[in-house]
């Protein structure tokens, strides 16, 4: 990153806060409860794993966070603030497909500036910039249709950040992307977040990648979502591809394993 | 990379059976018309035959008459055809995104559209106070439904999670709807502007041979009550060429309009 600056902008993100959250969907007979009882807060700058069976309404709180979805009750606040619908503040960054299919590459990165009334030079430039960060400054003038699905997912990673967010948000961003491909990703996310240090909520059932990646986790029940631990990982940055074989890694695994096969009732997939 | 030798003669040889079956039609109609064919139920009695048709189709193409003809009935179609796509694609967006909108301008709308836009020829002969008018609304009548039923379907189905990321990007209601709304609706909008020109092209052909005094249809009609008979096919033939014309039209404007939709090259 040069002049632009994001990561100088706003320091290394927001802090949020979780209280008492009850998200309730559904109505009449088919109303259940998602997540209740949710109670946390995320450090500014900290890269947290949200981490849970299918179903457990990790996707449904991160929605919350987002402002696309309601909460039913209790409060979530991001530097104090509570959530009052969707805002640049909180990128998101879904599981695919949400690229504009009509806007090349670059105009789908500059969208958010250009909402935000960023004369067009100077928003290009700083797609531009962006996108060389993310590795992919030879595929500006693609249409997303014509990129891989990882290309996709900076291309999306890219559109969020260029908003300067105080939390990014991850819906399993790589769940959809083949084992290699993913891993990688996984690498080239940490790599984007050392440069530009944002709160991050990533949200995974995939418990090797929540190790990999977070500096905490949070492990979900099955539905209603509720917090069964609260884990901080002792693993130093940057982290290696072979991290993942080291004796704690594995040691951490099991117990992950272990605590959602206790609490999860749904199969957990890895 | 060149294709293998073989399929290239294979591709020849069903250009040839393509050309041989078109040649053989116009021989068979050519040999109806010259022998007078008489099928009880079916005649080629006052068939003129190709070579007959071929003259008259020279003969109009010399004259005047045919770009007053051709000139006349483009206008209409322009009018009532540009009529309905602008008032068809406006409802179909409010239609689409208002709940007040659809409960407003939905109930009539689905209460005319089982009329077939040529019922309406009468009732709107004596609605308008001329008859130019008369076959511009007709026109627009058998546009509109297409046009305004793809929109909205084009406009609810656009991707919720695209309509929440643009969201989550700072868009704005407006921006929202040019952003992301119309190019998302884009390709069912084109679907419904491709019908509602096949139907607008009929309706005005129905119009004009019924209260016409230029245009093609009319033109058709005229040559069939001044036993022309050769020129009958020849209008037909023009008929058809405008509708091919009008429709390629369109294709090109979609291919134009939406070059997302066939990227030339994918990773």
């Amino acid at each position: 990153m040069s002049a632009d600056g994001a990561a100088a902008g706003n320091g290394r993100g927001g802090r949020i806060h979780v209280n008492n959250v009850l998200i309730a969907l559904g109505e009449g007979e088919s109303a259940f409860q998602a997540v209740s009882g949710l109670d946390f807060a995320v450090e500014p700058g900290e890269l947290l794993c949200l981490l849970g069976p299918s179903g457990c309404g990790k996707s449904t709180l991160l929605g919350a966070l987002a402002g696309h979805q309601i909460v039913t009750g209790g409060t979530i606040t991001v530097d104090g603030e509570p959530i009052d619908g969707p805002s640049p503040d909180r990128g998101i960054v879904f599981q695919q497909h949400t690229l504009f299919p009509w806007k090349k590459v670059r105009h789908n990165v500059a969208f958010g500036p250009k909402m935000r009334g960023v004369k067009r030079a100077e928003r290009l430039h700083a797609a531009d910039q962006i996108l060389e960060l993310v590795g992919l400054s030879g595929f500006k003038s693609f249409y997303p249709s014509q990129l891989s699905g990882g290309m996709q997912q900076r291309v999306e990673i890219a559109r969020v950040l260029i908003n300067h967010p105080r939390v990014l948000l991850m819906d399993e961003p790589f769940s959809a992307l083949d084992a290699q491909t993913r891993s990688r990703m996984q690498e080239v996310l940490l790599d984007i977040w050392t440069k530009i240090p944002t709160t991050t909520v990533f949200v995974t059932h995939d418990i090797d990648e929540a190790l990999f990646l977070a500096d905490r986790i949070i492990v979900m029940s099955a539905r209603p979502g509720r917090v069964i631990e609260d884990l901080n990982l002792p693993f130093a940055r940057p982290r290696r591809p072979d991290l993942v074989t080291e004796p704690e890694f594995v040691r951490l695994k099991r117990h992950v394993m272990n605590l959602l096969r206790h609490f999860g009732e749904a199969a957990v997939t890895t | 990379m060149p294709a293998p030798r073989h399929s290239n003669q294979r591709q020849g040889l069903r250009w040839l059976v393509r050309a041989f079956s078109i040649l053989s039609c116009l021989a068979l109609w050519q040999f109806a018309s010259w022998a007078h064919l008489n099928l009880g139920a079916l005649t080629f009695r006052n068939v003129p035959p190709p070579t007959e048709v071929v003259e008259a189709a020279v003969v109009l193409f010399k004259s005047p008459k045919l770009l007053a003809h051709i000139g006349s009935s483009l206008a209409r179609v322009f009018a009532g055809y540009g009529g309905a796509a602008a008032v068809g694609i406006g409802f179909g967006f409010a239609i689409g995104r208002s709940r007040t909108a659809s409960d407003l301008l939905l109930p009539p709308l689905e209460l005319l559209r089982p009329i077939p836009a040529v019922a309406w020829i009468p009732l709107s002969i004596l609605i308008f106070t001329s008859s130019e008018l008369s076959m511009i609304f007709i026109t627009f009548v058998g546009a509109l439904f297409p046009i305004i039923l793809n929109t909205v379907h084009g406009v609810i189905n656009v991707d919720r999670r695209l309509l929440d990321s643009a969201r989550s990007l700072g868009g704005t209601r407006l921006a929202i709807l040019w952003e992301i709304v119309l190019p998302g609706a884009a390709p069912s909008i084109v679907t419904g502007l491709a019908i509602g020109m096949g139907t607008s092209w009929f309706c005005l052909v129905t119009a004009e041979m019924i209260s016409g005094q230029f245009g093609i249809g009319y033109y058709t009609w005229e040559a069939y009550t001044l036993q022309n008979y050769a020129d009958i096919i020849v209008g037909m033939l023009v008929i058809g060429l405008m509708g091919m014309g009008s429709s390629w039209l369109l294709t090109t404007l979609g291919k134009v309009l939406m070059p997302w939709r066939r990227p030339a090259v994918t990773r």
